[in-house]
């Protein structure tokens, strides 16, 4: 595997986009020139920006094509009638490409806010810092009150543009009557610039402008890379595969076709399928027969058949044939819809989880706030000097105030969900982590999860190379899972490529296709053998002429990893079990190989979540690990959740963490890295505390200039910094090929989409 | 004291343009892509 196989292509290619629907898709610029967004998720380095931009530059109508290899996206404007046909032209050099989400204005408001606010912080603070020093190292009276004055200026713009981050949430909470980290922080530096202020006017000696800036640039640094952890993750998560249809062809009554988007579709319309497409919404089939894959939707492995008159559910893949589908239930009342419900009646618990962050700030507000109020209370009892009793309540406010605690989560949660990116996992938030480092139980789903979804031929060994052969080369004509898995059984041992003739697809009985006078038939053994109507033979068999060939056996595949993942997570005390949509004995037959002991299988969505409930009911954290649509409120319920990137779309919004690589050991190695992170807090906690019982004494006893006080805040971030540096768990080894290649690199570029389809080697194991 | 009259304001105001440099860069979009740029200056050719 080359440097460019960063793992997402695991989740497999789904079938190219219509022109109508990259139409969709676009953002209309005006003046006939249209934008689309592609994710890309296979560009890893300098080869892959010039292939993309180039491949997409040259098709006709495309007026510019820009990478962005951090978000790896693609932006292209174009113009004309109908799309330039991107996806494919991408698939053809190698690169599988998704649209990415319309109307998705690009830009992050909020980051930008953040690091213009961090920008000026910083450029106040360290002006001030600079002037202070050389106050502190004894300016006469004249220069000291220029500096003072000029510090002060300096410090009014970082307070009204930067401190304002802080003056926001702070305002926002007190207003709903509760506290937070931000309330002391700004009380503190209000004071601090309001004394120092006081102080310039009176000639003072000293001036607290510097404490005050220093404070809001560092924790302006604590906040800012809080959000840009979320936000990698998150766009991350979006660019990857869309499994759920933006719309569909309707059928009129007169015959006439259109593209419609999904919110459009009302009952009674007509919908086409054809083979690849995934059902849209709910329905019954009008017309046509063929096999769903209903893997994502309920969890069932076996692909199910349908003919005219059954009702097939969003999300549902068609697998075969061409189906037309009398739409029963709008987009909002689909299927996915009641996933949707299911989920928000679901996610209580996980609301009402409060961040380690805010449950330090509610014990610890109180304690500075009376501290600070106490010492103050004692110094005008004590002298009666009421200008030095305000003094020395500041310096405690401003000593006590969390900078080091401010600092304390953050920078071990950044570091942990880098750590996890190296890994293939994303983290959606930081209390993800938080929560994860509290579980005492793994709940896995089984379909798309424990196995891949997708079978494997168990008996290619024992079976004669020419029936393979032949049986692999009918194959590769159809999409059904068992077909290609067939296929690139027979692809691997080099046998397939047998010319047929007259190859036919039938929906829900398998492929037939002539070789000379022989007809040949892979699929039902009832359909596929004359002699046996019966169906004695059961499982799939080739035949010739009506007399059997060959019978092949499957299995379904397990996630590479599997075993020593749940052996793992046994190992560092967690219990395991299963809960599955699919049937009993299918869920009996992982458990064994997987070697989990509590399983239950037909479950429903509900169920899940009940079975959710109930561990939680009993005292126990569960996380939960699936992909489907029916665990989406499972995954919504659970106390953290985690979802492989091939899940379904709300599934994938629903988990707070997303892993990208096929190997299920991502499980047990995010739970060695937040273990270690809640150790790492808990340490920077403790230190934070240290460092308060140490400072906290000298600020009472009034001994502290503006001198003490930086060098005491400074000391203490860095501390915490350099502890939070220390987590180790997770650290990658470097892949040996991940030298970066040079132009000359770009033919050898891994034609991702070459690759046998469904290869049953693990995709995605390159450490 | 003589020479702080005007070093302290040109300090001030070196510093004031390079907050306002990066103000531009980043409204221009140079910190959008940060991988990629460090990639993109591994290819030789420039033109389209």
């Amino acid at each position: 595997m080359s440097c460019c196989a960063p793992g997402v292509e695991a989740a497999a290619s789904s079938a190219a986009c219509s022109p109508e629907e990259v139409r969709l898709a676009s953002r209309d610029l005006g003046d006939g020139l249209y934008q689309t967004d592609l994710s890309v998720p296979a560009m890893h380095c300098a080869a892959c920006i010039q292939a993309v931009e180039r491949c997409l530059g040259r098709l006709p109508g495309v007026e510019h094509a820009r990478v962005n290899l951090s978000t790896k996206r693609a932006s292209v404007k174009w113009r004309g009638e109908a799309a330039p046909s991107m996806i494919e032209a991408l698939d053809g050099i190698g690169y599988q490409a998704h649209l990415f989400e319309p109307g998705d204005d690009k830009g992050d408001p909020e980051l930008s806010r953040l690091v213009r606010a961090l920008g000026v912080a910083g450029f106040c603070s360290m002006n001030i810092m600079l002037l202070s020093v050389s106050v502190w190292s004894g300016a006469d009276a004249d220069t000291r009150q220029a500096f003072h004055w000029i510090s002060a200026a300096l410090a009014l713009v970082a307070l009204a543009y930067s401190g304002r981050v802080f003056f926001r949430s702070a305002w926002s909470v007190l207003k709903n009557g509760r506290t937070n980290m931000d309330v002391p922080i700004s009380i503190g530096i209000s004071l601090a610039f309001g004394l120092s202020l006081y102080d310039t006017l009176h000639h003072g000696e000293h001036a607290y402008f510097d404490a005050a800036t220093t404070l809001v640039f560092f924790l302006l640094i604590g906040r800012t890379l809080d959000h840009v952890m979320r936000e990698k993750a998150r766009a991350a998560v979006r660019g990857l595969v869309r499994l759920s249809p933006r719309g569909a062809t309707v059928q009129r009554a007169d015959g006439s076709r259109d593209y419609l988007p999904v919110a459009e579709i009302e009952p009674g319309m007509r919908v086409l399928l054809v083979a690849g497409d995934r059902v849209p919404v709910d329905g019954t089939v009008a017309n046509g027969v063929s096999d769903l894959d209903c893997a994502i939707a309920t969890g069932e492995s076996a692909p199910s058949r349908v003919e005219s008159g059954m009702a097939v559910r969003a999300g549902t893949l068609n697998l075969t044939g061409p189906l037309a589908v009398t739409v029963t239930a709008r987009a909002e009342s689909s299927f996915l819809a009641e996933m949707v419900r299911l989920m928000e009646a679901a996610e209580g618990g996980r609301a009402r989880y409060r961040r380690l962050a805010d449950r330090a700030a509610r014990l610890y507000s109180p304690v500075v706030h009376a501290t600070a109020l106490l010492t103050f209370v004692g110094w005008m009892l004590a002298t009666g000097d009421w200008h030095r009793a305000v003094g020395i309540a500041i310096a405690v406010l401003i000593i006590t105030c969390p900078c080091a605690l401010g600092l304390a989560v953050p920078i071990v949660q950044v570091i942990a969900a880098r750590r996890l990116f190296e890994n293939g996992i994303m983290v959606k938030d930081g209390s993800g982590i938080e929560r994860l480092a509290e579980v005492d139980t793994v709940a896995f789903d089984k379909t798309g999860t424990l196995t891949s979804g997708k079978p494997r031929l168990l008996n290619a060994p024992s079976l004669d190379p020419e029936a393979l052969g032949l049986a692999a080369s009918l194959a590769m004509h159809s999409r059904h899972p068992q077909s290609r898995a067939l296929a690139s059984a027979g692809t691997e041992r080099g046998l397939a490529g047998i010319g047929f003739s007259e190859i036919a697809e039938r929906p829900g009985l398998g492929i037939e296709g002539r070789r000379g006078k022989a007809l040949y038939r892979l699929g039902r053994a009832d359909w596929a053998l004359t002699g046996d109507r019966d169906g004695a033979a059961g499982g799939t068999v080739l035949s010739r002429d009506g007399a059997m060939v060959a019978a092949f056996a499957f299995e379904d595949m397990l996630r590479s990893g599997g075993y020593e993942a749940v052996d793992a997570l046994r190992e560092a005390g967690l219990k395991v079990e299963i809960v599955s949509g699919d049937r009993e004995p299918a869920v009996a037959e992982t458990a064994a190989r997987v070697g989990i002991d509590t399983y239950a299988g037909a479950m429903l969505p509900g169920a899940k979540v009940a079975r959710l409930k109930a561990l939680a009911a009993a005292g126990h954290r569960v996380l939960m690990v699936g992909d489907g649509l029916n665990d989406a409120p499972a995954l919504a319920a659970a106390h953290v959740s985690m979802a492989p990137a091939t899940a379904a779309d709300i599934g994938r919004n629903a988990a707070d963490f997303v892993f990208l690589h096929e190997s299920l050991d991502a499980v047990p190695t995010a739970f060695a890295v937040v273990r270690q992170a809640s150790r790492l807090v808990r340490q920077n906690f403790a230190l934070a505390v240290a460092y308060n019982a140490v400072a906290l004494p000298i600020a009472i006893a009034g001994y502290v200039t503006p001198l003490v006080a930086a060098i005491a805040m400074s000391l203490s971030s860095l501390l915490v910094v350099a502890n939070a540096l220390r987590l180790k768990a997770g650290r990658t080894a470097k892949p040996a090929n991940s030298a970066r290649p040079g132009r000359s690199a770009a033919s050898s570029h891994p034609p991702a989409s070459s690759r046998p389809p469904a290869s049953s080697k693990p995709l995605a194991t390159v450490r | 004291m003589n020479s702080l009259v005007f070093l302290v304001p040109l300090a001030l105001l070196l510093g004031a343009a390079a907050l306002g440099a990066f103000f531009w860069s980043l409204k221009s979009g140079q910190y959008d892509d940060l991988d990629g740029a460090a990639e993109r200056i591994l290819m030789d050719d420039d033109q389209e």
